[in-house]
């Protein structure tokens, strides 16, 4: 007998997963039975506005898409680690709410920080 | 106490006398938890049902306001007011060749309509759609949906950079990162509600929403924190790509952004799975700002069918609000995005956490 709370709660997701799965690879499938497939060298290359492709698509990205990413990464895990304390938050008391108010300060000040430093900025 | 639809269904057939022997039967095999299995397969087919009727009508619907707005009809041929309309784009998507360009990455070209599908589905499992209409109350259940719709880039990326297509990839970075930039607001902004109520699932959220002050007005988080539903509906408007934050695809200069080169039925699941999370996250802002499935108990009728009207309601009124907004507004730039999203918002949605929680502590509200 299975019995556990965690594995029925969570049933669901793995069920929906695997059923999203293969709703997507039945569609698939289907269209692969009925569709045309009349394939030519014109209507496989790489679409640019009827223009023949010039290089390769994989370029050098700019560099203000890494700043962001790098900043959310800080970002992310600190808003990660607000939510136990807003769950457990009636529990804590006044001395909850402070500490927090001190992680909150660091937060602002690391926006600050790289708001400073333009790290946000997206023009340079 | 009735805590999802699993239970809900079992109490049904334990009331019209099924579930016992039907029960006693897998038992007598030692394989009771596969008739859990089926009972949940068969609400996940009814929620993917659902989910796609709804996907139909709403694209129907997008068209028909946009056509509206513009003093034009949109759709009206196939059936009264074209309704049948995306019936007739079914049927046609899945008869379309499927174009795999000859430089582009085969499989992670396939690979990535099952990741931006899968997850739109995914975060339909701690959605309340009414009393006890839930697939699953997970007790992390904010958390869980923030991060399941956090997976969408991640898809998106895949695509743009699988289709070696110019206009694909700058579409694609686009999209990551301004996913990325309002996630941010988008947990934040929710945090404050989590403050009140003490707890990640989303049938508390909802419960702690019950009621009214002074009879009339209903006890819901939009009056408690405004600031908050305004932060957290730009974010999720962003989040989805739509107008005005349509980076992803904004097809006068991307041509269609990162599903430039999809067609067929890889297209259409990009199709189904916009509106999908479109109409996920709209029933995530009603649960967490607008009451959820709270209304005024009409007696008679049970009150999982009244929740569910109330539900749909008033997710629908987001969705429009989303479709308006789409009709009338202009796209902003991708640095005033950035901004906005960096400068103004997650500054102002700390401002809000600190408010709310020194508020909470004064014991003011």
């Amino acid at each position: 007998m299975v019995s556990n709370e965690l594995l029925d709660n969570y049933l669901p997701v793995a069920l929906l997963t695997v059923i999203g799965i293969a709703f997507v690879a039945i569609a698939l499938f289907m269209s692969r039975m009925i569709r045309p497939s009349n394939k030519t060298k014109v209507k496989l290359s790489t679409y640019e506005c009827a223009e023949i492709p010039v290089g390769d698509a994989r370029i050098h990205f700019n560099i203000q898409y890494y700043m962001i990413v790098i900043v959310f990464l800080i970002f992310d895990v600190e808003v990660l680690f607000l939510y136990p304390w807003a769950v457990q938050f009636k529990n804590l008391g006044p001395i909850g709410f402070i500490e927090m108010v001190v992680f909150i300060e660091i937060l602002i000040i690391g926006l600050a920080y790289a708001w400073r430093k333009e790290a946000l900025e997206w023009t340079q | 106490m009735i805590a999802n639809a699993y239970e809900l269904i079992v109490n049904i057939l334990t009331a019209i006398g099924i579930y016992e022997p039907v029960y006693g039967f897998f038992q007598s095999f030692g394989l009771e938890y596969l008739l859990r299995i089926i009972i949940v397969v068969v609400e996940i087919v009814v929620l993917l049902v659902f989910v796609l009727l709804s996907v139909m009508f709403l694209s129907w619907l997008e068209r028909k306001m946009f056509g509206w707005v513009q003093s034009r009809y949109g759709p009206m041929v196939t059936g009264p007011h074209g309704l049948f309309q995306p019936i007739a784009d079914g049927i046609k998507l899945v008869g379309k060749e499927d174009i795999i360009p000859a430089s582009a990455d085969r499989w992670i070209f396939t690979l990535a309509p099952f990741i931006i599908f899968v997850p739109a589905l995914l975060v339909f499992v701690p959605l309340p759609f009414g009393d006890t209409l839930i697939l699953s109350d997970l007790r992390m259940g904010l958390i869980y949906i923030i991060a399941i719709s956090a997976l969408s880039p991640v898809s998106i990326l895949l695509a743009g950079w699988a289709s070696n297509n110019k206009y694909s990839l700058m579409g694609a970075m686009r999209a990551v990162a301004q996913d990325i930039s309002y996630t941010i607001p988008l947990a934040l902004a929710a945090i404050a509600v989590v403050l009140y109520v003490g707890s990640l699932s989303t049938v508390d959220i909802v419960r702690a929403q019950e009621g009214t002050w002074f009879g009339i007005i209903p006890r819901w988080f939009i009056f408690m924190q405004p600031l908050a539903f305004i932060l957290f509906l730009i974010a999720s408007i962003a989040e989805m790509g739509r107008i005005p934050f349509d980076f992803q695809e904004s097809e006068q200069e991307l041509v269609a952004g990162f599903f430039t080169e999809y067609s067929g039925m890889k297209f259409a699941m990009y199709f189904l799975g916009e509106y999908a999370h479109l109409f996920a996250v709209s029933g995530v802002v009603v649960t967490i700002f607008l009451g959820g499935w709270t209304g005024p108990v009409l007696s008679p009728i049970p009150v999982q069918i009244t929740s569910l009207v109330y539900f749909i309601i008033k997710t629908y009124a987001v969705i429009l609000f989303a479709m308006w907004l789409r009709d009338t507004v202009p796209r902003v730039r991708i640095d005033q995005l950035l901004n906005l999203g960096w400068k103004i918002m997650i500054p102002l949605a700390l401002l809000n956490l600190l408010v709310t929680s020194f508020l909470l502590t004064a014991r003011v509200i």
